[in-house]
């Protein structure tokens, strides 16, 4: 069996057998939104926990379904759980949703590259987000917040399509409660009974306080939506490479092979899914890709 | 007065407007306060004036018949509210009501759009403001027609 080997960038450990599902028992269903639901998985009793970094993902298996790439948005700090939070969206999530307490679920990985949250120590942090985007973020807040002193501001921006439609409500109320840390929150469309913000997170960006030379963003959303917010990133003066910003393709082996998830030069599942905008940038607005 | 005009030059919508344009422009100013809940102006009314915002929170709404109102965008502290008073007919297009207790500075339209035509630098400057402005939200309503969270497959 393959091995893939330990990316240096981010220095992640091999995977020693990185085709082989393991089975993990279903620990708890959380309803999130409407078509949105997170699972709390362990591994099977006797077997290690899987380790992981913040913005790398796992190959998820519904048996006799199929396998789907899903981000980790647990706590990286808690071992022994792991939190995916999926859209209903196909085969595979449709069947996944039927899943309860006590059911398997095969899992592989983690894969993929993570936020470079080391890197950006001593600096601002910006999280920019919209819609499930801020699944794949959540454990980079996480363990921002777990090192807050690390860090100078903490900046969150979240959009999402409705106020029925915020993931992780609770979550981040809490976080909006703290004192160390900057919440925003803003929806496209709202009726006359939300008393929040109205308008596309970009209309925001311009007044979030950072300080854009010494700021390292991580965007995480659909892709025009990442697009305009890297655009208005830009007008405040945030260089390109300290933005960095999370891909989605059409992942199915997850370790560089199959070339299902190319994007130029490059295989999302194996040297992203988080890239630096400065290396992406060159693909990221041409329309063939 | 000498508090409105530096109120003004301070606010981000005039930012480095020459003094002269600024002492202009408070003969058309005025403070107002809206209470939570209020209305500013609403859809069909005169377009007399445009409000920057200094504090406070102001939805931009449109109503649906038996419906409860669509909120289209808010505005807040740093921000301007409402162009219509640029436009002709000088109608409001839309609702705006105060989320919560919000202080404004209110530019008279007649009086400003007077002052222009005597003075086109100032008319320069204040087109320059507003063209940025309008291009932002048509912008951000492009954004948000797309719908970009919406369900993939719905």
């Amino acid at each position: 069996m393959a091995t893939r080997k330990a990316d240096s960038l981010h220095d992640m450990p091999a995977i020693e057998q990185p085709m082989l599902t393991r089975p993990f028992v279903i620990r708890r269903v959380i309803k999130e939104l409407h078509d949105t639901f997170s699972l709390e998985l362990a591994p099977q009793k006797g077997s290690p926990p899987l380790g992981y970094k913040p913005g790398q993902f796992n190959m998820l298996y519904v048996y006799g379904v199929g396998e789907v790439p899903i981000s980790i948005s647990g706590d990286p700090g808690e071992t022994g759980i792991l939190v995916h939070t999926t859209r209903e969206v196909g085969t595979v999530t449709r069947a996944m949703r039927r899943l309860t307490v006590g059911d398997y679920l095969g899992v592989r990985g983690p894969y993929g590259t993570s936020w470079p949250i080391d890197e950006a120590a001593g600096n601002d942090i910006v999280v920019i987000t919209g819609g499930i985007g801020l699944a794949p973020l959540r454990p980079l807040v996480y363990h921002v917040l777990r090192n807050r002193e690390k860090f100078g501001q903490v900046v969150i921006l979240y959009g999402a399509r409705s106020p029925q439609d915020i993931l992780y409500k609770k979550q981040l109320e809490k976080w909006r409660s703290r004192f160390d840390l900057e919440v925003h929150l803003t929806v496209d469309r709202a009726s006359g009974a939300w008393r929040g913000n109205v308008g596309v997170v970009t209309k925001f960006i311009g007044r979030l306080p950072f300080d854009p030379m010494s700021c390292t963003a991580f965007v995480c959303g659909p892709e025009i939506m990442m697009r305009f917010t890297i655009l208005e990133l830009q007008r405040r003066g945030v260089a390109d490479n300290h933005v960095h910003i999370s891909m989605e393709r059409n992942m199915k082996c997850g370790i560089g092979l199959c070339g299902h998830c190319q994007l130029g030069g490059s295989f999302v599942c194996k040297d992203g899914p988080v890239y630096n905008y400065d290396r992406m940038k060159h693909v990221f607005t041409k329309r063939e890709m | 007065m000498e508090n409105l005009e530096r109120i003004l030059s301070e606010h981000p919508f005039l930012s480095g407007l020459d003094s002269a344009h600024v002492a202009l422009l408070v003969g058309c100013a005025s403070n107002v306060v809206f209470q939570k809940g209020e209305f500013i102006f609403r859809e069909g009314e005169p377009a007399n004036a445009f409000y920057i915002i200094r504090h406070g929170k102001v939805q931009v709404e449109t109503h649906v018949p038996q419906k409860s109102a669509i909120v289209i965008q808010t505005r807040e502290s740093g921000e301007v509210l409402g162009w219509s008073w640029l436009v002709p007919p000088y109608r409001w297009h839309f609702d705006a009501r105060a989320v919560e207790l919000t202080r404004a500075i209110t530019l008279d339209g007649k009086c400003l759009r007077g002052k222009c035509e005597e003075d086109h630098d100032l008319g320069y400057e204040i087109m320059k403001r507003f063209t940025l402005i309008i291009a932002e939200r048509l912008e951000q309503t492009r954004l948000q027609l797309m719908d970009v969270y919406g369900n993939p497959e719905g």
